[in-house]
């Protein structure tokens, strides 16, 4: 007399957990690694001292209250913070075995390996296909079939190309800011950059086209490395593999996302993802 | 779980849920008592009020999933909230197949009341019945302390819940192998028993539903040396 209600529990769910965009974990490497970051605006030390690695190939999130510094870590990985008055850096990130802060890294060839997109869409003045071409002009890049073919094949890597190849020399303004975002983020890959560093990407989009770029993102790690910053949990819990949590420049848990969302090892990860008093 | 969340609502909602189950299981254990009582009193009225009261049972069912559902929808909970939702909708599962099993005792118990009673005054169901009573108010009380150790000791009990099944049956055996007339009313015995036990099994779910809310750890289908390996093990 069994219990036929009961039978299901048997069904070994972890084998349908992830789908063929996912790599088998043993394949797994890591990319970018932090080592003892620390950074301090003036007096103010911002992250003190972050160990962290970044897998190659995958989402990684981070999430944390405001003034955590999950967005200065993320600016550290193409040296944005350089540009910034008064910051002092300690530590290492290595970059495929590099240190990037090292003294003979020329800065404008890592942002060409690690892209970044902002919160507000930034397109250029210039038509969607001009935008798009851009960082290839820079490069020095003149061949007029080769821009042609890389433009197409980025906004169709950014899941642009449908709605834009009938006005690709249309100025980039005209488009919605989800649109705009996508414009962004073709723009970054169109130069086939190594990491893609979202900060808040889409945070100031409507929930359309919020979801078009998770799904972008989805699509994008097959390819690239991605870190994200955001502010929207569920965004994190949605998108990304792995999840770091921070909090008052410190890194107080990198989990993979599936165990962070229903199992975080510490208290103040748990406090702060079921939204409770920190 | 000791600190509010920014949201009073929330906390609300859950406090309201973790109550509703408490009474559910109230309900529940209410009924395997009455209905062991039925049976071994030969209390036909008492009867008819646990079959009557089931739907009572599978409204609260109906009732605490719909307010899950509502939970998730509009707070998607995370981490021990959501261990705590996905608790409680696994949790009133069990609840209301315990109904549906107090419901067959009571069953039993009506056909048995116009049969001849035997001497030991169904003795042997009113103590399995004894037993998985307090195995499912321990397991209720647990649940609601969040006390892992109290679960993992009433999952315990499971084990000596079947022995006394197995101990039963046997017996039962015995009667209609002397004497073959008593065949029918003893296989309505050996049904209410077997309800019993099953209550015992629900029991023991639940406690493994209180692992997975306080630890994160999912315990099922594991024996309860590894059961406990898993637990210590944090």
């Amino acid at each position: 007399m069994s219990d036929n209600r009961t039978l299901s529990h048997g069904v070994d769910m972890s084998a349908l957990k992830r789908d063929s965009n996912d790599k088998p974990k043993d394949e797994e490497s890591t990319l970018i690694e932090v080592r003892d970051l620390k950074l301090f605006y003036g007096e103010k030390q911002a992250l003190n001292g972050i160990n962290l690695p970044i897998p190659r190939q995958r989402v990684t999130a981070f999430i944390g209250p405001s003034g955590c510094g999950k967005s200065t870590l993320l600016r550290c990985f193409n040296r944005m913070n350089d540009l910034v008055d008064g910051v002092r850096i300690e530590g290492k990130i290595m970059l495929a075995g590099k240190n990037i802060y090292d003294r003979n890294v020329e800065v404008s060839d890592l942002r060409r390996r690690v892209g970044m997109v902002f919160q507000k869409p930034n397109p250029f003045p210039k038509s969607i296909y001009e935008n798009v071409a851009y960082g290839l002009r820079i490069q020095g890049i003149n061949d007029r079939r080769l821009i042609d073919e890389i433009v197409e094949k980025s906004l169709r890597g950014a899941a642009l190309w449908d709605e834009v190849k009938d006005r690709l020399h249309d100025n980039a303004f005209g488009l919605s800011g989800g649109q705009q975002q996508r414009l962004v983020i073709a723009r970054a890959i169109a130069i086939e950059p190594e990491v893609l560093l979202l900060d808040e990407p889409a945070s100031a989009l409507d929930p359309i086209s919020t979801l078009k770029i998770e799904e972008l993102i989805y699509e994008l790690k097959s390819k690239y490395t991605i870190v994200i910053v955001t502010h929207n949990m569920q965004q994190a819990a949605r998108v990304s593999d792995y999840t770091a949590f921070m909090y008052m420049g410190d890194l107080i848990e990198l989990a993979d996302t599936d165990t962070l969302f229903t199992n975080p090892g510490k208290k103040q990860t748990e406090d702060y993802i079921t939204g409770r008093y920190g | 779980m000791d600190k509010n969340h920014i949201s009073h609502q929330f906390d609300n909602e859950l406090e309201n849920l973790r109550n509703q189950v408490f009474a559910m299981g109230g309900l529940v254990e209410q009924q395997i008592r009455d209905a062991v009582a039925a049976l071994t009193e030969g209390d036909t009225e008492l009867a008819e009020t646990v079959i009557r009261n089931d739907h009572k049972v599978n409204r609260m069912e109906v009732e605490i999933d719909e307010e899950c559902t509502h939970v998730i929808a509009r707070r998607q909970p995370a981490a021990s909230d959501l261990r705590l939702i996905v608790a409680v909708i696994k949790t009133i599962t069990d609840l209301e197949r315990m109904g549906d099993q107090a419901e067959k005792v009571a069953r039993m118990g009506r056909g048995l009341a116009n049969m001849e009673r035997p001497r030991s005054g169904y003795f042997e169901i009113q103590t399995l019945g004894e037993h998985v009573q307090t195995m499912t108010h321990e397991a209720l009380d647990a649940f609601v302390r969040m006390d892992v150790d109290a679960a993992i000791k009433v999952a315990k009990k499971d084990l000596k819940v079947d022995q006394e099944y197995e101990g039963i049956m046997r017996q039962l055996m015995t009667f209609m192998m002397e004497d073959p007339r008593t065949i029918k009313r003893v296989l309505d015995v050996m049904w209410a028993a077997r309800a019993l036990e099953r209550i015992g099994d629900h029991a023991k779910n639940i406690c493994e539903y209180i692992v997975y809310l306080v630890e994160g750890k999912d315990v099922r289908h594991i024996s309860m040396e590894k059961m406990e390996e898993k637990v210590r093990g944090s």
